[in-house]
């Protein structure tokens, strides 16, 4: 039996015709279909610039800054199998992850490395657009939604820096959040303060009076669920809106 | 609003706008209500803390013009006797919150963090310190020994150290 005939008769079947809408032939329909048909590759805009189809126009920063988030949320769950926030045995679990568990190190360290990586590609893709004026109207909003994204990377790594419960973790977590105190209104020591060093915002922010247990199992939880659902909507709004407006064109034009 | 008079309708306006505001009404007091739940649900009512008060030995075993390390490693305290009295202080630098090294051979603390100094009596004269460092809670039990409560600071320039409470005097 050719190839030809068995292919033939697997595209044949309704289990093929169910997953797979078009054929992979090179033709403008079945090139268009691979776009349209696909959720994660129709989530770019229908028409594109010609200026905006070079690489070098964006570097793909968005996307890269996205790809690092689906990097970060893949290790990120698989670190979980091994780490647990408690305090009595965060800073043995990590050591477990780089010294027994098989491919712990490099997960580890990839969860690292994507995370440090995440934080400059979404600078650099915010520089990118603001050279390109591409935050004028009518991007004004997909602007902001990015600056709040941007907040949520880095309180992604502000929480995330505790976990490791090491001499590093904890030190650079108290002097971060003793700032909370200086908070106007809501900080114990900020102007115009309400509140004492019981119910003021670092209180809150650390579910007691210095960082401790309370801390580390509420940074765990901002991390690993909070923050990432937030910043997971937002994603989303703010695809969409790339999708909805399209790239930006040079100045003066749009 | 100038509506033709039907069933229903009052100085309110119609049923259906009744139901309109009262319906939205109720959303929004539940949606309040349940905000309101979640943001005290952050403030514990409960920490398992330490009890901040704890025994310090005798007066007679710090000598005179020292600085005693004896309780800095557990609590966190530098016990001074000098010729202004006794008095603790709290062992956390006033800057961001670092622990400063007591430097015998320079007579001062020294934080490692930013360089912050400070003299024995607490008073900040380097660094990026704003203020003296704080002296906690200091009286005899009735033992005879030292009690310290770390619940209770005494801050130098609010003129908390004129406070009786804040220095066993000689």
């Amino acid at each position: 039996m050719a190839i030809e005939t068995i292919l033939k008769k697997i595209k044949s079947t309704a289990v093929w015709q169910s997953v797979f809408r078009h054929d992979w032939a090179d033709t403008s329909r079945n090139r268009s279909l691979a776009i349209a048909g696909n959720v994660f590759l129709h989530l770019h805009p229908v028409r594109v610039r010609p200026h905006a189809v070079r690489m070098t126009y964006s570097w793909g920063l968005g996307g890269i800054s996205f790809f690092l988030f689906l990097v970060l949320t893949f290790t990120g769950a698989l670190l979980m199998f091994y780490y647990v926030p408690d305090t009595g045995r965060a800073y043995e679990d990590i050591q477990d992850l780089r010294y027994v568990v098989p491919f712990g190190r490099l997960l580890r360290n990839a969860h690292r490395w994507a995370a440090h990586l995440m934080v400059i590609t979404v600078w650099l893709h915010m520089l990118r657009v603001f050279m390109h004026g591409a935050y004028r109207p009518p991007r004004q909003f997909n602007w902001v939604v990015g600056a709040v994204l941007l907040v949520l990377t880095l309180l992604l790594s502000f929480t995330g820096y505790l976990l490791p419960w090491d001499q590093l973790a904890f030190w650079a977590i108290t002097v971060g959040t003793n700032m909370a105190t200086s908070t106007p209104l809501l900080g114990a020591e900020g102007p115009f303060s309400v509140v004492t060093y019981d119910n003021d915002l670092r209180f809150a922010l650390l579910g007691a009076r210095a960082v401790g247990s309370n801390a580390l199992i509420r940074f765990y939880v901002w991390h690993c669920i909070g923050l990432p659902l937030a910043a997971s909507v937002l994603m989303a709004v703010h695809f969409w809106r790339v999708r909805k407006d399209g790239f930006s064109g040079p100045p003066n034009s749009d | 609003m100038s509506r033709a008079a039907s069933p229903g309708a009052s100085l309110w306006g119609s049923r259906r706008d009744f139901f309109h505001v009262t319906g939205w009404a109720a959303f929004l007091a539940a949606f309040s209500a349940t905000l309101t739940a979640s943001l005290r649900f952050f403030y514990p009512n409960v920490v398992f803390e330490r009890p901040t008060i704890f025994r310090a030995g005798f007066a007679q075993d710090y000598a005179p013009n020292s600085v005693s390390l004896r309780w800095l490693k557990d609590q966190r305290v530098w016990i001074v006797r000098n010729e202004e009295g006794l008095f603790a202080l709290h062992a956390k630098c006033t800057h961001l919150g670092c622990t400063p090294q007591w430097r015998e051979s320079e007579n001062k603390f020294k934080c490692p963090c930013h360089g912050s100094g400070f003299y024995p009596n607490g008073v900040n004269f380097e660094g990026p310190a704003p203020r003296p460092l704080e002296r906690l809670k200091i009286s005899l039990g009735p033992d005879g020994q030292i009690l310290i409560d770390k619940g209770r600071a005494f801050r130098q320039e609010r003129g908390e150290w004129r406070d009786p409470e804040s220095i066993l005097k000689a």
